[in-house]
């Protein structure tokens, strides 16, 4: 079992006597991991939460955020890695159908869907599988329920061969002075069930998604493994929303990790009432299910609402109307007790804030001796810039991921004005327009490899990064965050190192992380994963309509923000060595929002043609991805610097390349001084080729090409960068 | 002239089709739930993509049996406009209210990218308002969407102008290349002998503003209105 005697022993002491096996259970789901973050509550209150424009932090089934105008937006971003690992299509759309169901339950029309992926090298075949199973499986349900599936990103390491990581982050929309909470209250008011019949499958998945995937995991544990069924998902989201038109909906959850028990419990704990339930009269697949069954179950497409007594033929009538099963399965009580009962006995009578309240495990952080940095070895120099900038392309970070985001549905319910493919997606407001909202979801963990702390800082000034290039200021993060076994003090700091760097970037950018989820154990026989924070951060744009001006030959390359780079963690050391090749560049706060906030003006101004932040690959791979944008060549003249290498591909802080119209390149220069940003004109748009030649710095790192330079055609550029298609 | 919306369980584009014709086209729009059999007093019904009852079984083949069928039938019959777009065309084919059936793609992927189409016919009341040869730039979404249809059949519709819309490069030219998904003689949409019912697996709806990348969707809305307005005046 995964309770430890510790635990039990509270569990009796607070209860002045033993669980019987029904509510032993019960704690055994609630004080999984998963449920009640036993290692990472206390850490995670570093982080910022609050903020003007928060109407909902963490603690709720996801975060609110005000937009004005009446309209407020609801965000979050959930793991579902251990079932993806045992059945990746099934696990990857119930991970779809349950953070749906999160966004869902604050009341929210859920709008847009994003993904984070990570899988083992796409040369091997399980990752290859894994990798159409999950994407067929966001397709499946994704597409299904009609929410557009507009950005997301994959990686690959072989530390997440045995243990891949699918984050899906979700975005809602909602009335402001209509959002719904999930609280049982006034006492006498009814429970009503309402969705899908409760069946076998999912039993005990919130304790399986605590445990470390092993060598026995694969067969045995496919009943742990939900089946999604994403019709009942869609008629639940319409008749939910329905529902919540009525104004008779005074709580509402939707029964996801712990079922019936977690969503009863949680909500009683919240408005410190009680709830009785009648395990008889919940609608089940199978006559013969056990009330452990019943109470554990993790079936998806359900959820509970709070009703007043007479206003629950009504729901229910609308639930009936989409095919739905709506029936009233117990009551609220003043007693703050979860109270199940069946066949007219007490099956479990649980103070309901001791099973939503399992104690914190603590462990003391031990910083990795070599501090994660392998000692500095010989590094080759480059010998063939065209060559790697061609291999750093077509690496699953970087290549086209045309082949997985044309099997999603990106632009049903007609608001994506920018699609899938470059930075940040762009969602239009017609409930308030001009306005629009800019959604991306960063994270890295080569990065954080390195650097836990610098690593997940760096994801956050990404995501900022992503949202400044569509002219987006940051209204919330949510996050997730995977890592291995935090019972082991290494694993445990590269956590908390991980959280404060998040803290830390959150706060200099004054952006609040509104809620999400942290995965941990996730870890298979070849050892743990790399540590990875992955932050989604949504965006106000004021005027969507802005178009920018057109690129034309001629027009200048610039680099805004601080041109430093270094190696570390970087792309080019995992493709060029083999490691993750030394420290990580250092992040520089006050510069970041300075540039950022440059960007962002530039882009509102309507002065630039194309703005991209420089990220994996760094500023070569940035301006090969500038120039198929573009669909032009480059003649680029690299800044002296250090190490060529690290000039051409290193990775830092937050850094543009913009494609600036000639007749704008002033006003780019007077907003560069007024910010206090580094600019840098590294080139103009030109014929037909990328051409990038070295400012003439010494030594054996200079650029030995052709020529001393990368001389690349843009066609060949495209094919390495279309690589994709013929892995998947 | 009154427009009706149908939305069957699963229907994922009913509100989008709503928005375009009520907020862009200005149009008197209703409404229509699955189960309602009479669409009495409704000049154009649109049938929506989606996927109607999970299309679990073969992609509109449950939705053809909804009590709201016999309504569009009927409607169909006294000649009201009738548009299906890709669960709504898989819904028409399978209730044989236009010929052929849509297969799963040729890759047996689902694919939502941008396609440009040729528009075959002007006798529909939705191309009325455009020219033989107008190039269409509209968005496509969809697993099954391979039309089929015998030779023979295909020779028939060809010859009686029921090909309405032909997937083409940007150019104009039916190549292998400009097929997203490998429909018979690259046929992306057809109408019934009459012209009045129009299924098609590009969605109109979703390029119907100039903010959304293209309006030439609009294009067919708007025809639909002229064309329902001048039968209308001339009544």
């Amino acid at each position: 079992m995964n309770l430890t005697a510790e635990e039990y022993r509270v569990i009796c002491a607070s209860l002045g006597r033993a669980p019987n096996e029904v509510e032993r259970h019960c704690f055994e789901v609630m004080w999984s991991e998963h449920c009640a973050y036993k290692h990472s509550r206390e850490i995670l209150r570093r982080l910022p939460t609050a903020g003007a424009r928060v109407l909902q932090g963490p603690g709720e089934n996801a975060g609110v955020v005000d937009l004005g105008e009446g309209w407020a937006v609801v965000w979050k971003m959930e793991s579902h890695n251990h079932p993806s690992a045992v059945d990746p299509y099934h696990g990857a759309a119930t991970g779809v159908g349950g953070i749906i169901r999160d966004v869902l339950a604050m009341g929210a029309r859920p709008i847009a869907l994003l993904d984070s992926l990570r899988f083992g090298p796409l040369d091997g075949v399980r990752a290859r599988r894994l990798l159409h199973g999950v994407v067929g499986g966001i397709a499946g349900y994704g597409n299904r329920v009609g929410i557009p599936t507009v950005g997301g990103e994959v990686a690959v390491d072989p530390a997440y061969r045995e243990n891949p990581l699918v984050n899906v982050a979700c975005l809602g929309l909602v009335r402001s002075d209509r959002i719904a909470r999930g609280r049982a209250d006034p006492p006498g008011a009814v429970l009503l069930y309402a969705g899908a019949r409760t069946g076998r499958d999912g039993i005990g998945g919130a304790a399986f998604a605590s445990d470390a995937l092993d060598a026995e995991t694969e067969p045995s544990d496919r009943a742990a493994v939900q089946i999604g069924d994403p019709f009942a998902g869609k008629c639940l989201v319409e008749a939910t929303l329905e529902a919540l038109g009525t104004g008779h909906v005074l709580g509402l959850q939707d029964m996801g990790a712990g079922g019936l028990t977690c969503a009863a419990a949680e909500m009683s704990a919240r408005s410190g009432r009680g709830v009785v339930i009648n395990l008889d009269r919940v609608p089940c697949r199978e006559s013969s299910m056990t009330s452990r069954e019943i109470l554990l179950s993790e079936s998806q497409e359900r959820m509970l609402l709070v009703a007043a007594a007479e206003h629950v033929e009504v729901l229910a009538s609308i639930f009936r109307r989409w095919g739905l099963v709506a029936d009233v399965v117990g009551r609220v009580t003043e007693d703050g007790r979860f109270h199940a009962q069946a066949g007219g006995a007490s099956v479990a009578d649980l103070p309901a804030a001791l099973l939503t309240h399992a104690p914190s495990r603590r462990v003391v952080p031990v910083p990795p001796s070599t501090d994660g940095v392998e000692a500095s070895r010989a590094r080759p120099p480059l010998r063939d810039p065209a060559r790697m900038l061609l291999r750093l392309l077509a690496t699953p970070e970087v290549c086209s991921k045309q082949p997985i985001f044309e099997q999603y549905d990106h632009m049903v319910q007609v608001r994506t004005v920018v699609r899938p493919g470059f930075g940040a997606a762009v969602l239009r407001l017609p409930e308030s327009p001009p306005r629009g909202l800019a959604l991306t979801v960063d994270g890295n963990g080569r990065w954080c490899a390195v650097d836990p702390y610098g690593g997940a800082a760096a994801s956050v000034l990404e995501a900022a990064a992503n949202l400044a290039c569509v002219g987006a200021e940051p209204l919330a993060v949510t996050d997730c965050l995977n890592f291995a076994s935090p019972e082991v003090p290494e694993v445990f700091w590269t956590f908390v190192r991980a959280v404060d760097g998040i803290a830390a970037a959150c706060r200099a950018l004054d952006v609040p992380v509104v809620g999400g989820n942290v995965s941990f154990y996730n870890e298979g026989p070849g050892g743990p994963i790399l540590p990875t924070p992955v932050v989604a951060m949504v965006g106000l744009i004021p005027d969507v309509r802005g178009v920018p001006p057109p690129a034309a030959e001629g027009d200048g390359l610039i680099l805004l923000g601080p041109p430093e780079a270094a190696l570390g963690g970087s792309l080019y050391a995992r493709e060029a060595w083999g490691k993750h090749g030394g420290a990580l560049f250092a992040v520089d706060f006050p510069a970041a929002a300075r540039t950022l906030a440059c960007v962002r003006e530039a882009v509102r101004r309507g002065v630039i043609a194309l703005a991209h932040d420089v990220s994996d690959g760094g500023l070569a791979v940035a301006l090969a991805e500038c120039c198929l944008a573009l669909g032009s060549g480059a003649d680029i003249l690299l800044p002296a610097a250090e190490r060529t290498d690290a000039a051409l591909f290193g990775e830092g802080g937050t850094r543009i390349v913009c494609a600036v119209p000639r007749a704008h390149l002033p006003d780019v220069r007077v907003l560069a001084l007024e910010h206090d940003v580094p600019l840098a004109v590294l080139g103009q748009l030109e014929g037909r080729l990328l051409r990038i030649r070295d400012a003439g710095e010494t030594g054996a790192t200079a650029i030995q090409g052709e020529g001393g330079a990368i001389v690349l055609a843009l066609d060949q550029i495209r094919r390495a960068w279309m690589r994709l298609g013929s892995v998947i | 002239m009154i427009w009706g919306v149908v939305t069957f369980p699963g229907s994922n584009c009913d509100r989008d089709c709503v928005h375009v014709l009520r907020d862009v086209l200005a149009q008197d729009v209703r409404e229509v739930w699955h189960e309602h059999r009479s669409l009495a007093g409704l000049d154009a019904v649109v049938l929506p993509g989606g996927f109607s009852y999970g299309d679990y079984l073969r992609a509109g083949a449950i939705a053809a049996t909804a009590p709201v069928m016999v309504g569009v039938r009927e409607a169909a019959h006294r000649g009201a406009v009738i548009l299906g777009i890709c669960n709504g065309f898989q819904i028409l084919t399978e209730a044989g209210l236009l010929p052929g059936t849509l297969l799963p793609n040729r890759h047996f992927r689902f694919i939502c990218r941008d396609v440009w189409v040729r528009v075959e016919t002007t006798r529909t009341p939705f191309t009325q308002g455009l020219r033989v040869g107008d190039l269409l730039r509209m968005p496509i979404a969809h697993a099954e969407g391979r039309y089929m249809v015998p030779a023979e059949v295909r020779a028939q519709l060809e010859n009686q102008a029921q090909v309405v819309f032909r997937y083409v490069d940007a150019r104009g030219r039916a190549v292998p290349s400009a097929n997203p998904n490998g429909a018979v003689g690259a046929i992306a949409g057809v109408c019934n002998a009459q012209g009045n019912v129009v299924g098609l697996m590009p969605h109109p709806e979703r390029c119907a503003e100039s903010l959304m990348g293209s309006t030439d969707g609009r294009r067919l809305f708007e025809s639909v209105a002229a064309s329902v307005l001048t039968a209308m005046a001339g009544r």
